[in-house]
């Protein structure tokens, strides 16, 4: 067997590279996908995004993916949205409302258990989950509920204490000189790509027009992930 | 003609006992007048030294945590009716024989299930799950194959001439002959069909009767025997006892699972499913608790039913132990039975969904598991509704845009040196957009939206008021 056979098998990576691993769902930004083992939102696993404040474009991130497998049949099950899930901006955006499952806020035990479910349906393509406090052990539960059905979950959090935590995907999203500013904290294979900048809210709305792409910023909050 | 009997001998017994699976010392108690005397007990009572034919006190006796139950012939009926409906699913032609048998003409049925042995063994571990124990036997006279159960011979024949090979052989007493009948024949020696079949026939139909004769010229073929079809309800009523006061979600789910697989028979066999269900738990002196499950989309699987029953037995407190569960069909459709299919299709994934639904639905309330929809309104407020999942969404889209989130309630916005403040003083990035609408039904606007960001960036939806002191609020995020 060569070296090249041995660098091209699946279960071979290297530190410089992503993970091969199953093809994800394209995020709808070429710029983020680049990044992302597997080309876009992991399915099968978890991803957890990040941020301190809404506004940022943190759920806008999502929509391209959740409007993609809506157009394909598949359900979006939304599990305790903290504000009203405004339906006009999902439509306009390409979402297919009659494929969206809301499940009101209640409490931490039901919307786990009403992830998992939804988790384990072969129907759903993805779950956004809003939910600060999960224990490690019910995430490894959802983990697991995720693979079996070959979906995505996506978690989102303001907290930035965060301990280990199983899923395949983190990132943080905030907002800097007019531009949303991903930031990959974890990511399967590893590495650390620099923040990627994307214009999110459109130039109509946003003052500074700039090509997207990777940027170069002051960056506090890496260490404290580290 | 193949004719498939299926013999309950345990049916006073297991009328209670299929509703638990414990195995706790059960027996059942026939009283007549003033005599009572145990007609059958379970395993464990047996285990103790009870036996059929004692009387109750000695029973007790001898196990004291002995449950005893009356024998309940209503129930023993209606269970072997039940039965009955269930086995429509396997063959049109199902008929009762009264008190412990039910005869399916299969000949016809052969070729759909794959032959006598698959469909046969269908059947006995279809009976398993109903939690019912049956003897079976086939044969080509309806008559034959209920001596052969009742003989406990679990015979396939398929024709006549090996009938007349293996019908001598049964004792007697399965021909179910009058008391003093078979006392005579007894008397004479004869011990088996075989030697009533050597008898004289005249002699024997002066001295015993035609009846005598002619089943025995039934069950060979020679006499014709028509049976009355079975023709299930229209609407499905079950009821089981418990042998004993159950009060533990999961003691009452194995009894009910035992009425959900009954239903799904019935549904099978009437090519239908239930859309809404009503199960009846019944307390002592005390008002019956009742649960009503409501489905998504008609349905007859029973492992669903089973599962949307859990979550709402375990979120609903039965006032106290429940001593009978009844289960009634309220609102039943057709439902075609489905393509095979190597593919999961688009039917399936709908299914899926409903599924889901009816799961989360269970648990959470109807209330807390929505759909989305547009509505044509200008307000942003009320551009939006909650719906059924999986209604469709009309409205056509508007132009302008919109914040993902939405708050409930407009807050209201500090004003620093006229300028409005979030966390910082704003910035207004794009705007105006003028609303006024609403004046026809009290709740009208007169707002200017802008898009604006705070010092972190945060992309906000804020709006004037124009009508009032011209304060800011702030009604949704970008984000």
């Amino acid at each position: 067997m060569g070296l090249e056979a041995v660098l091209n098998h699946p279960a071979v990576w290297r530190g410089s590279e992503c993970a091969r691993v199953a093809p994800g769902v394209p995020t709808g930004f070429a710029e983020l996908d680049a990044y992302l083992p597997g080309g876009g939102w992991p399915t099968g696993a978890i991803t957890e995004i990040y941020s301190e404040r809404s506004g940022v474009g943190e759920v806008k991130l999502t929509v391209p993916a959740a409007a993609r497998l809506t157009q394909e049949g598949r359900w979006l099950t939304v599990i305790a949205p903290p504000h009203v899930l405004y339906a006009p901006a999902l439509a306009a955006q390409g979402v297919r409302l009659e494929r969206l499952l809301l499940i009101r806020p209640g409490s931490a035990e039901d919307h786990l258990w009403a992830s998992e479910q939804a988790l384990r349906a072969s129907c759903c393509g993805a779950v956004l989950l809003w939910q600060e406090h999960v224990h490690e052990r019910a995430l490894r539960r959802l983990q697991l509920a995720a693979e079996s059905a070959s979906t995505t979950l996506i978690l989102f959090r303001s907290s930035r204490v965060a301990p280990a935590s199983p899923a395949a995907l983190r990132l943080h999203v905030s907002r800097a000189e007019g531009r949303t500013i991903v930031r990959i904290l974890k990511r399967r294979g590893g590495g650390l790509p620099p923040p990627i900048a994307l214009d999110l809210h459109g130039t109509s709305i946003s003052r500074s027009r700039r090509a997207p792409g990777p940027v170069r910023l002051r960056d506090p909050l890496l260490p404290a992930f580290a | 003609m193949l004719w498939l009997a299926l013999r309950f001998a345990a049916l006073p017994l297991e009328v209670y006992a299929r509703a638990a699976r414990g195995t706790n010392p059960l027996a059942v108690v026939s009283s007549i007048g003033t005599h009572a005397e145990i007609i059958a007990c379970n395993d464990a009572a047996r285990a103790r030294g009870v036996k059929p034919g004692m009387p109750p006190m000695a029973a007790s006796a001898l196990a004291s945590d002995l449950h005893i139950v009356p024998r309940n012939i209503a129930a023993e009926h209606a269970a072997l009716e039940r039965i009955a409906a269930w086995a429509i699913q396997f063959t049109p032609a199902v008929s009762v024989a009264a008190p412990d048998e039910v005869l399916l003409e299969i000949a016809g049925s052969l070729a759909l299930f794959g032959g006598l042995k698959p469909l046969w063994h269908e059947i006995s571990e279809g009976l398993r799950a109903l939690g019912y124990a049956a003897a079976l036997a086939s044969a080509p006279t309806p008559l034959a194959a209920q001596w052969f159960a009742r003989a406990g011979l679990a015979v396939r024949l398929r024709h006549t001439d090996a009938l007349r090979v293996s019908l001598p052989d049964l004792p007697l007493e399965v021909m179910h002959a009058a008391p003093d009948a078979l006392a005579l024949l007894r008397n004479v020696g004869a011990k088996t069909v075989g030697d009533c079949l050597a008898l004289p026939r005249d002699a024997l139909a002066r001295r015993l009767g035609q009846a005598l004769l002619d089943d025995l010229d039934r069950a060979l073929g020679k006499l014709s025997d028509p049976r009355l079809f079975f023709t299930p309800p229209t609407v499905f009523k079950a009821a089981q006892p418990l042998p004993a006061p159950a009060h533990e979600a999961e003691m009452l789910l194995f009894a009910a699972r035992r009425l959900l697989v009954e239903l799904c028979g019935y549904l099978a066999a009437t090519a239908s499913g239930a859309q809404a269900l009503c199960f009846t738990f019944e307390h002592h002196a005390r008002e019956p608790t009742r649960l009503t499950l409501k489905l998504v989309s008609p349905t007859r699987d029973a492992d669903h039913l089973t599962n949307v029953l859990r979550e709402k037995l375990e979120r609903t407190a039965l006032p106290c132990p429940a001593t009978a569960i009844a289960l009634e069909s309220e609102l039943l459709l057709p439902l075609a039975s489905r393509n095979l299919s190597l593919l999961p299709d688009a039917g399936r994934q709908e299914e899926a969904a409903a599924q889901l639904i009816e799961r989360l639905r269970a648990r959470l309330g109807d209330e807390a598991v929505l759909g989305l929809k547009r509505f044509a309104d200008h307000r942003p407020e009320c551009a939006w509704r909650t719906c059924q999942p999986g209604s469709r969404d009309t409205t056509a889209a508007a132009a302008a845009s919109r914040p993902l989130w939405l708050l409930a309630h407009p807050r209201a916005l500090t004003e620093v040196a006229a300028a409005p403040c979030y966390e910082g003083r704003l910035r207004l990035l794009a705007g105006p957009e003028r609303i006024e609408s609403g004046w026809w039904d009290g709740n009208d606007v007169m707002r200017d939206y802008f898009v604006a960001s705070n010092p972190a960036e945060a992309m906000l939806w804020i709006y004037r008021e124009r009508n009032r002191d011209g304060r800011w609020f702030l009604h949704g995020f970008f984000a």
